[in-house]
């Protein structure tokens, strides 16, 4: 048997290091040129570093768990590895510089997979967001651990969720100013799901001192940290040149007469996570209903042989991404979840999923952030479809259909094929339409292609025949 | 300025010596550090948009890093709708701006594209 397992971040990792050490063949998929993921993304080794460590956390266990997998004769690692589509003939894969062209053509057997494809960044909108300057949390974030690139001189960090503070720490170990992070959750409400069932958090103490080390480290770099407030607009010529913040009330409306601007020349936001689950749906997993691919206790998804890991599962960090990655891979290679090996790794998946939990009610997203959109606000970047343009469809279409709704705005339908604005246009939309939200039970989740692929890369004809 | 590549005497994760890579953008000669992606080769020289929507021909340039929005995307080497903030740069890669705006004329890739 070989397992084929999707995405090389720390799921992926645990996933593939748990089925090596059942004795099982591994391929290990992923797009980027080199393992870890977003969250250990890392420079090239082409750019060797004494104190590379200072951007990451747990940087020797991924430099450990990357040894153990380069150097496991049953474990092929495939980087540059893009799987644009799954069907019964297997998993579809392009190898070769991202966006092609001439990507070497693949395909795996699906019988045993471990899809571990991560999150990334939800941003809301904002009246400014397409100004440049504007970046994703995890753009921002990527530019420093990958490219060592500062996004700016004076940058702010605003949406909500603990990730905003390993963002903003980042910045500051690449010499940019923070001259603040704007964390919309009030603090009445993050203090009381902390505070609740106390000993539930027993043993998350690891999460705690990292709390510990965060404030520590805002002190010391002189980064304010306020919260109830958000960035309600973003105002520049060019460019990002300043921002205006706002109290936010527990819903996340603003608070009129509250604002003041900022003067920056980047902004990073980012308001949570979006799983990535066009694979695990090409592949028929089922997802629950928080959206998250469905899963046992074994971390096996609805369909036999297919197991998912970490942020798809639902958002909980490296820490629980780890061990759902040990449990999924160590089924996956046939053990059992009774298996004594897998002890340690249930027990404290249990505890980080509590953990997660409390993030999760937090954090979650105001049912009244739109309040600080404007009508000229761009929702989807892709196509330029304003507030108003959207309202518009909406009212004179009269529509309860997504697809509909998107055919008539353009809203969702650019090259990002709506990955950016999805959810966004889905709950905006579903606000509007009349009754029951949106009918057609169609999302923005499903893309039969995965990545875009030039057409020339599908010719049957191609280098095979060529170069014979 | 905005963004920039970050000086490696402040740097602190103690950079080694790094390379320097040289590629073409929009004619000009731009330098970067080899390693990094086209994306962080522009923004490094000061480049903050390059590519043109397809209905209001505004300004895009990164915004997520990480190969999902396709704000950044450029035409690479001839080749359009390129990543850019997924593609290492390599000595030579000739970027151009991108349009996707019907009204704009594309320009004919230059014939010394390698």
């Amino acid at each position: 048997m070989k397992i084929v397992v999707i995405g090389a971040g720390p799921a992926g990792l645990a996933a593939a290091r748990a089925a090596l050490d059942a004795n099982q063949r591994v391929v290990l998929l992923d797009a980027a040129d080199d393992l870890g993921g977003q969250y250990w993304r890392h420079l090239p080794s082409s750019r060797p570093s004494s104190n590379e460590a200072v951007l990451h956390h747990q940087w020797t266990n991924f430099v450990e768990l990357r040894a153990r997998l380069e150097d496991d004769p049953l474990c092929e690692v495939v980087t540059s590895a893009h799987v644009w589509a799954i069907d019964r003939a297997g998993i579809h894969v392009l190898v070769g510089p991202p966006d092609g062209p001439d990507r070497e053509r693949r395909t795996y057997p699906t019988d045993a997979v471990v899809v571990a494809t991560g999150a990334h960044d939800r941003v809301l909108p904002v009246p400014g967001w397409e100004l440049p300057g504007v970046y994703s949390a995890g753009g921002a974030q990527a530019l420093a651990k990958g490219d060592r690139v500062a996004v700016g001189e004076r940058v702010l960090v605003a949406g909500s969720g603990p990730f905003l503070l390993p963002v903003a720490l980042s910045l500051a170990n690449s010499t940019s100013t923070v001259v603040g992070v704007v964390e919309a959750s009030r603090a009445r409400r993050v203090a009381s799901s902390w505070a609740a069932r106390p000993w539930e958090l027993v043993g998350a103490r690891t999460k705690v001192a990292e709390a510990g080390s965060y404030a520590r480290e805002f002190a010391r770099h002189r980064i304010p940290y306020v919260m109830g407030r958000a960035v309600t607009a973003i105002h520049g010529a060019e460019c990002v040149e300043s921002v205006t913040i706002a109290a936010v009330d527990s819903s996340w409306a603003p608070i009129v007469g509250t604002e003041y601007s900022l003067a920056v020349d980047a902004v990073c936001l980012g308001h949570g996570f979006t799983p990535r689950l066009e694979l695990a749906i090409a592949l028929g997993c089922q997802l629950n209903d928080r959206r998250f691919v469905a899963i046992d206790e074994g971390q096996r998804t609805s369909v036999v042989g297919v197991y998912a890991a970490g942020e798809i599962t639902g958002v909980g960090g490296a820490d629980l991404a780890l061990v759902e990655g040990t449990i999924a891979g160590h089924l996956a290679a046939g053990g059992r979840l009774d298996d004594e090996v897998l002890g340690q790794a249930r027990r404290h998946r249990a505890t980080w999923r509590r953990f997660a939990a409390r993030l999760d009610v937090a954090h979650a997203i105001g049912e009244r952030w739109s309040q600080w959109l404007t009508p000229e606000t761009t929702i989807c970047r892709c196509e330029d479809v304003t507030y108003q343009q959207l309202r518009t469809v909406a009212r004179v279409t009269d529509s309860s259909g997504l697809r509909s709704l998107k055919l008539t705005s353009r809203a969702g339908l650019g090259i990002c094929q709506g990955r950016t604005c999805g959810r966004t246009i889905e709950s905006l939309l579903g606000a509007w339409s009349n009754e029951g939200g949106l009918i057609d039970g169609v999302t923005t989740d499903r893309r039969p292609i995965a990545v875009p692929v030039r057409l020339g890369e599908l010719r049957v004809d191609s280098r095979d025949a060529a170069t014979d | 300025m905005t963004a920039h590549s970050v000086d490696p005497e402040k740097d602190p994760i103690r950079p080694g010596s790094t390379n320097v890579v040289t590629i073409v953008v929009d004619g000009a000669s731009v330098t970067g550090v080899r390693g990094q992606t086209l994306a962080g080769v522009l923004l490094s020289a000061g480049y903050v948009s390059w590519r043109g929507t397809s209905r209001g021909d505004r300004p895009r340039g990164l915004f997520c890093g990480i190969g999902v929005c396709f704000d950044c995307v450029a035409v690479v080497n001839g080749l359009s709708d390129v990543r850019v903030c997924q593609r290492r740069a390599d000595d030579g890669d000739v970027v151009t701006f991108q349009s996707d705006h019907p009204d704009s004329s594309v320009e004919e890739q230059s014939s010394d594209a390698p």
